[in-house]
């Protein structure tokens, strides 16, 4: 950020532009004053104000039948039946987890559960979506250990388990690692607490943690240039997390709403007090009068500026009756947090700041301003909210672009490996062990994933699940987004990654509910970039709609990018699911020899945007995989059923890695083999390794055979036995014109197979991360068990 | 008559949800306690519970020890009561030298989340007497300082009078030692839970409360719960609890 000199503006030292200034003038008739504008520029800040995105999420499909709380809201609310309803929401901390990995990810899990308990739900779950560079380099391994340890830390000590998430690696992080974090929570619907900030003459009550200088955007500026003297110690501080304090503030939100002592809470997070304020008037269509002499501080000297704009972590505010004032303190003092009336709601819509000479306090006990009250600011509470400035940005599609074929059309192959006499076991094998396909087991142990006793299923073998104490049913929850291919064609990775979370969802028999989504893109005011945002937007819309999905909420992150580079475009999805019972869950496990191993649905041309792709360092724009979005509602369909029915042993999807990746894993998870044939057309390399959506491998009773087919059949879905499970080796024999000749050569009777036996590939997938990263604990010194596992390319 | 089970709530207590969970499908009737209040309301054995009592910023459990809560514990510990520490709940019990030894830091310097194997030791105490067969039984641990550690003097002892209640094993069934795969934090001896000399109170570090019914993966904890409810009935009852006696170890032991 540019200083703040004679030469420079303020509002340009704090990253407002000349529109925008203007555009403050129009809204207050008048000249802003520096508090003022330190409001506006954070409120009207991207992260905030959504000022370039609001245009396009505005075509997001946010009706649902069941949706309580929707878009706008602090977190999305879904009824589910039982008088319980589910809350969630995904959000980024990717530039404070850049700069200071530990806190960063620490106050990224606090701010998103936050959102959940001001809602009045209980957060049960943690799902964290890690994205990195290269796992090799120095820099790359402080941060993931960094950001590892900080979610840990952080939802361990609060008794939040965290249930699943991502950890993936591609270069294009490599400056701009990306940290979004899902919660979720479980709540009555009576405890649905909105943050309006309605009646006036009610209390503005601010509990939790004291305000300190944490986390002030451009402060520094400001403190040094015009507010203040030239003292170092203003400089802000990076936000620090207390897991410790919001426990507390945890069990004491929900006691106040349970009590029913409040009108309406709201967690304070990025613009801390001035967004908390505005937005809880706004929606309320009221206004407040704040007395920045009553809001406890953590430290003498601070201005006004940063009073009002501190991002100290681990604070609420509620709207209170004057009458429960009482018990809202004695509720805050048993929970040992500080808490004091900060201002009044009033009927005029301003948000009014004020303070008094000698900090003696500036509203009186009928909250009326007293004799000698200073006005520090007076900013209409819509200015800085809804009525945010809205930039309608330049879009441009990039020059060199290639779209996907649409589905079902030919695609050009590109077909570089297992080149004729490599064996495709020792593909698998590298895939099993690569930094993104291999066992997440030494990043998830170090996260408490059972604690509150409702982890059906946890971390690293695809949805999670919980159950619901008292009723037959489960939630269940993923997080899927695919970089690579949106950054092919961003409406393409949108779409794929939201048919992937929903199928997640689906495969275990849970009805997906609806959609929270973390939209992680480049700078908006470079058209190539905004336009990749529109696109994913576009897939995000169009797959929700086929999908029959409701966004109910997220978060918008631009400007991933480190100098000289962009991030992939990242469209993170967060789906949660409904079970009726969770006893009819399916898992992705074979659970037993004799069964038979069914491919559902068809391969689609195209590796680009694969790890088989990334791993052969095959080039990205030629042809990913087309995705046929009513196709993919008729699968998930017909898993759904199929389950129900209790057809269906195991199941999982195909996803990264590919059908043989796919098939691998549900070996290693069951301690089983199989003995399967697959027809690999002309290219082995897509039959066994391609990641074309809207397939499934499914573990069905050879006498559910039939049945199964005839279902699929019904829902117009194509399914394939392949062969059978049982032994402790997993064989593919490969049947077509491609196959590879390299089973021939080591001289099996097979003409040609995919050969491997399961406990090497276990071994394989669970050390290849601790080897990625270089770990210590992980002693495992006899390399790669399988002999000639190296891949060329 | 339902026994009365209380459970201690420390600010930053967070296994109290699975404690009261666990003790609902043990058939008990849990009661929670106040970190603040002395009084036990008429309890007839006390859980501590897995958290991060008062943030254990400083050292796990050492601030919680020092909470009125606790000295009405000491003093129900004292009159024989049964009392069973799980987790942060070990730590407090060690911190207030309730249980011998001390919990260090885990040996891998990192928080683990995982299923271990618990092997009982002993079939006949007031935490055991439910578990049925000496066979080793599944259930997660979550700790970043779970390492057991005592001075020679004190292991010896533990070792002589059965104070050692449950180790940790090996897939093979054999006890884990401190560098073995199914020790998860390098406890010495594998020790994953001893008890006093007295008998009647008893600490672990895994996680019996969250390991009580099929859908969460194993139900082998319930054993544990049951046998606290069984000896809260016993103690009700009768005042006593068998299993227990006043026997003193030799050495440091509390």
């Amino acid at each position: 950020m540019t200083a703040h000199t004679p030469e420079v503006p303020l509002h340009i030292a704090l990253g407002l532009n000349d529109v925008e200034l203007d555009a403050i003038r129009e809204k207050l008739g008048r000249e802003p004053n520096g508090l003022e504008l330190a409001m506006f520029s954070v409120m009207w800040s991207e992260h905030c104000s959504y000022k370039s995105s609001r245009p396009l999420l505005r075509t997001l499909p946010t009706k649902g039948r069941d949706v309580v709380a929707g878009v706008g809201e602090q977190a999305g609310v879904i009824a589910i039946g039982d008088g319980l309803a589910v809350a969630f929401k995904i959000e980024s901390h990717n530039h404070p987890s850049a700069v200071e990995p530990y806190q960063g990810a620490a106050t990224g899990v606090g701010g998103i559960l936050r959102d959940i308990f001001a809602m009045g739900a209980r957060p049960i779950a943690v799902l964290d979506a890690l994205r990195f560079g290269d796992p090799s380099d120095a820099r790359t391994r402080h941060l993931v250990d960094g950001v590892v340890r900080g979610v840990g830390g952080y939802g361990n000590c609060v008794g939040v388990p965290t249930v699943g998430g991502e950890l993936v690696f591609d270069p294009s992080y490599q400056g701009n690692p990306l940290v979004n974090v899902m919660a979720i929570g479980l709540l009555e619907e009576g405890m649905l607490t909105h943050a309006s900030g309605d009646g006036p003459g009610n209390l503005v009550v601010l509990y939790g943690s004291a305000t300190g200088r944490d986390g002030i955007g451009g402060a520094s500026v400001l403190a040094s240039a015009t507010f203040g003297d030239q003292d170092p110690s203003k400089r802000p501080s990076v936000q620090v997390g207390d897991p410790f304090a919001e426990k507390l503030l945890i069990e004491a939100t929900l006691e106040l709403i349970a009590r029913k002592l409040v009108v309406s809470i709201q967690d304070l997070g990025a613009a801390g007090i001035t967004c908390a304020t505005c937005e809880t008037a706004d929606r309320g269509g009221t206004g407040m009068l704040v007395d920045l002499d009553a809001i406890p501080r953590r430290e003498p000297g601070l201005e006004p500026f940063e009073v009002m704009i501190s991002e100290s972590q681990e604070r609420m505010v509620a709207i209170v009756e004057p009458v429960q004032w009482e018990a809202v303190r004695e509720v805050c003092r048993r929970w040992e947090l500080p808490v004091a009336i900060i201002g009044r709601v009033t009927a005029e819509p301003d948000v009014v700041v004020l303070t008094t000479p000698d900090g003696s306090g500036a509203l009186d006990a009928a909250g009326r301003p007293v004799v000698g009250a200073v006005e520090l600011a007076r900013i209409p509470a819509p200015a800085l909210a809804s009525e945010a400035i809205i930039f309608n940005r330049e879009s441009r599609p990039p020059a060199r672009r290639r779209p996907a074929p649409a589905p079902g059309s030919a695609a050009p192959l590109v077909d570089a490996l297992p080149l004729r006499g490599q064996d495709p076991a020792a593909v698998l094998a590298a895939l099993l062990g690569s930094p993104n396909l291999s066992s997440r087991r030494p990043v998830f142990e170090q996260y408490d994933h059972n604690v509150q006793a409702n982890t059906v299923e946890g971390p690293g073998r695809g949805a999670a699940v919980l159950r619901i104490k008292g009723t037959k049913k489960a939630l269940v929850a993923t997080t899927d987004g695919n970089a690579s291919v949106s950054q092919a064609d961003p409406w393409l990775g949108a779409a794929l990654s939201v048919a992937e979370a929903s199928r997640n969802v689906s495969i275990t028999g849970a009805r997906p509910l609806g959609v929270t989504n973390c939209l992680n893109y480049g700078d908006p005011t470079r058209p190539e970039a905004f336009w990749a945002l529109a696109e994913g937007v576009r897939g995000l819309a169009d797959a929700c709609v086929a999908l029959g999905l409701p966004v109910t909420g997220g978060n918008v992150s631009l400007y991933n990018e480190a100098p000289g580079s962009a991030i992939a475009p990242t469209p993170e999805i967060g789906i949660v699911g409904l079970l009726d019972d969770v006893s009819t869950r399916v898992g992705p496990a074979f659970r037993a020899d004799g069964n038979t191993v069914m491919l559902v649905g068809l391969p689609g041309g195209g590796l680009a945007g694969s790890e088989y792709a990334r791993l052969a360092g095959a080039a990205l724009e030629d042809g990913p995989p087309a995705i046929d979005l009513e196709l993919e509602a008729r699968l998930q369909a017909f898993v759904r059923e199929a389950i129900a029915r209790g057809l269906v042993e195991s199941c999982q999807d195909v996803s990264g890695g590919g059908l043989a990746v796919a098939i691998a894993e549900m070996c290693i998870w069951g301690g089983r083999g199989a003995q399967l044939r697959l027809g690999v057309g002309d290219s082995p390399a897509v039959a066994l390794f391609g990641e074309s959506p809207s397939r499934l491998v499914c573990e069905v009773v050879p006498r559910h055979v039939p049945a199964f087919g005839l279902l699929a059949l019904h829902h117009g879905i194509h399914t394939d036995a392949l062969g059978t499970t049982g032994g402790p080796r997993l064989v593919i024999e490969l049947t077509g014109e491609g196959a590879t000749g390299a089973a021939e050569e080591r001289g099996s009777r097979i003409a040609d197979a995919l050969e491997a036996v399961v406990d090497d590939l276990r071994h394989v997938w669970e050390h290849g991360l601790p080897r990625a990263l270089g770990w210590e604990g992980d002693d495992d010194s006899d390399g790669a068990a399988l002999p000639g596992l190296e891949v060329a390319g | 008559m339902t026994a009365r089970v209380g459970i201690v709530l420390f600010p930053g207590s967070n296994r109290d949800i699975d404690a009261l969970n666990a003790l609902r499908v043990a058939g008990a009737e849990p009661v929670v306690l106040w970190h603040e209040s002395v009084d036990l309301e008429g309890v007839s054995a006390i859980l501590i519970p897995g958290g991060f009592a008062y943030g254990d910023y400083l050292r796990a459990g050492v601030i919680a020890r020092f909470s009125p809560v606790m000295r009405a514990v000491a003093s129900f510990a004292e009159a024989g009561g049964p009392v069973l520490g799980i987790c942060n709940g070990f730590q407090v019990l060690a911190e207030a030298r309730l249980v011998p030894g001390a919990l260090l830091r885990n040996r891998g310097l990192r928080f683990v989340c995982r299923e271990v194997a618990l092997l009982p030791e002993h079939l006949d105490t007031p935490f055991t007497r439910e578990v049925g067969a000496r066979r080793p039984l599944r259930m997660p641990v979550a700790h970043g300082e779970g390492c057991y550690y005592a001075d020679d003097a004190t292991l010896d002892a533990l070792e002589r009078d059965g104070g050692v209640l449950w180790r940790y094993a090996n897939p093979d069934g054999s006890v884990a030692g401190p560098d073995d795969p199914g020790n998860p934090n390098g406890s010495l001896c594998g020790i994953a839970g001893v008890r006093n000399a007295a008998g009647n109170v008893a600490g672990l570090m895994p996680h019996p409360e969250t390991a009580v019914e099929a859908i969460l993966g194993s139900d082998d904890g319930l054993g544990i719960i049951r046998s606290l409810v069984v000896s809260a009935a016993e103690y009700a009852a009768t005042g006593a609890v068998s299993g227990t006696s006043t026997r003193t170890l030799a050495g440091g032991a509390a």
